[in-house]
């Protein structure tokens, strides 16, 4: 029982990295209707500037905001640099420059930082919290704190303030949208500035597991895209759902069922895609459009 | 009273294209102007070249400045809303939202609590439905939520683009009705294309026939209403 619920919680803590980086994918795709392949390497060169910055001896929380500041800026200039030529084209025509942008990132990161793995400092204490028999990593509760605290923000800026409404407009309904006086290129990049601010928290929060590397984002955007496809690509708390579900299925898969262990773990999320697909591809929490015609 | 818009060889153009030839037209201020033609004259070209969503040629002013070669967005703030074909509805969000849309581009933001009341009033059903998503409501309902996200924008100019399209002639005859009402309370000076030209002669003070991207012919529109080649092709008696 208590190897149950450990289980869960570190399932919950890495499945809020899986949330967040899938929260930023489904904000691009909620603005614009491209998935961004590059995101999670977009995520992991935020991180390494944020290596950078702590190397040069800024203290952690500084750091920590400094990179996200960076993060949203850096985003939106991407969006407007790269992406806006490529506004009108068709779907495919964007998704290949996302994946172009997925290879530049890695190769400048592994340029300029090399390939070795560098450790990467958790804000938490490094004691672990121990409740009755079983003990949970700090920062594992820390992640998950932070996952929830983004997921609420983002949910009152979405669903309260003027340009969080805009935004939504500007996705929906480009041309309406302009009559409206909405700038809807610039809520593209909003848009991306967004989603890359919360891949570089996702990016902080799965550092100090995985280590520093250039990859590093590999296998956990994969788990992010499984997150966003169970939750459903159009709904912010889905894919916040969808991470903890996939996090934890694939914690309890892989320590219950023997023949999977750690190595056959992602296959756990690929499974998990094809299902929903098959069975509800909006998604748990994706909404399918009412429509009177 | 002088001109509130006023387009001079108004030409615009889809790829090669070209669909107006170099219209001239005016809608005084405070009135109502229409203009009228068949299926493919190009009434909803020339509300799209006014607000520069098409490729266009010539000149457009509104109130006395230029507009053409501006961006939608900024001619949007210059107080001239424009509730397209198709009506443009956000159909995934609320009825409320839409309203809050439509005030987005609003300079002077003082009145908006006492505007959304005024809205509700003119359109006591979008009240009903304002937590509604507004893609379930009814063709009519949101050809009103149109007109009134329109209004939110406080506008000087509406670009009314063929209300009647697809509705019942008892809606129909409300949202005319309201269109009537908006422009004698709230002075809003409006730009209405319709294939319903019967409706639109009735409301309307001033006429264009439009012909294949030319104005054949324009002038009061209790004249054009009267006059026989009219009557035979446009009104049907």
């Amino acid at each position: 029982m208590d190897i149950l619920i450990q289980q869960i919680v570190s399932g919950l803590a890495t499945g809020g990295i899986y949330a967040s980086l899938a929260l930023a994918l489904v904000m691009i795709y909620q603005a614009t209707d491209v998935v961004n392949f590059a995101q999670g390497n977009m995520a992991m060169f935020s991180t390494y500037l944020a290596w950078s910055l702590l190397q040069a001896g800024v203290p952690y929380w500084l750091t920590f905001g400094a990179t996200v500041v960076i993060a949203f800026v850096g985003g939106l200039l991407i969006e407007r640099v790269v992406i806006r030529p490529v506004e009108g084209a068709p779907i495919l025509t964007v998704v290949i420059v996302t994946l172009g942008l997925l290879v530049i990132f890695t190769s400048i990161a592994g340029w300029i930082y090399s390939y070795i793995q560098k450790p990467f400092p958790s804000p938490f204490p490094s004691e672990p919290i121990k409740i009755g028999n079983i003990v949970f990593g700090a920062h594992d509760l820390g992640a998950i704190g932070i996952t929830l605290i983004m997921l609420v923000l983002l949910f009152l800026f979405f669903r309260y303030t003027t340009l969080g409404l805009a935004m939504r407009a500007a996705a929906q309904n480009p041309v309406s949208s302009r009559l409206c006086g909405i700038r809807v290129s610039w809520m593209l990049g909003l848009g991306w500035g967004l989603a890359a601010a919360f891949g570089a928290v996702a990016g902080m929060m799965v550092a100090p597991v995985v280590f520093l590397d250039p990859n590093m984002m590999g296998g956990i955007q994969i788990y992010a895209f499984a997150a966003a496809t169970v939750g459903g690509f159009t709904s912010p708390l889905g894919a916040v759902v969808g991470g903890f579900l996939v996090g934890v299925t694939e914690n309890l898969v892989g320590t219950y069922v023997s023949f999977i262990g750690t190595e056959l773990k992602l296959t756990v999320a690929l499974a998990m895609i094809i299902i929903v697909l098959l069975v509800k591809p909006s998604g748990l929490f994706g909404r399918t459009t009412v429509r009177r015609v | 009273m002088p001109a509130l818009l006023e387009a001079q060889d108004l030409e615009a153009q889809y790829g090669w294209t070209k669909v107006l030839h170099g219209l001239s037209f005016a809608v005084e201020a405070g009135g109502i102007t229409t203009i009228l033609g068949a299926n493919g004259a190009g009434k909803t070209t020339t509300l799209r070249a006014v607000c520069q969503m098409v490729k266009t040629g010539g000149q457009v002013r509104f109130d006395g400045g230029r507009i053409d070669g501006k961006s939608t967005e900024d001619i949007v703030r210059l107080g001239i809303a424009h509730t397209p074909e198709g009506r443009g509805t956000f159909v995934d969000l609320t009825v409320e939202e839409n309203l809050r849309l439509g005030a987005y581009a609003r300079r002077d933001r003082s009145g908006l609590a006492a505007d959304y009341a005024k809205i509700y009033e003119y359109f006591p059903v979008l009240a009903q439905r304002r937590r509604q998503q507004a893609g379930t409501l009814s063709g009519g309902e949101q050809q009103m939520l149109a007109v009134a996200r329109g209004l939110m924008l406080r506008p000087r100019l509406l670009l009314l683009d063929e209300p009647s399209l697809g509705l019942a002639p008892l809606v129909v005859r409300e949202i005319f009705r309201i269109v009537r009402a908006i422009n004698q309370e709230e002075g809003v000076s409006v730009l209405l294309v319709e294939q319903n030209a019967a409706m639109a002669l009735d409301l309307a003070d001033h006429a264009y026939l439009l012909e294949t991207g030319r104005v054949v012919m324009s002038g009061p529109a209790a004249d054009l209403k009267k006059d026989d080649a009219i009557r035979r092709s446009y009104l049907g008696y």
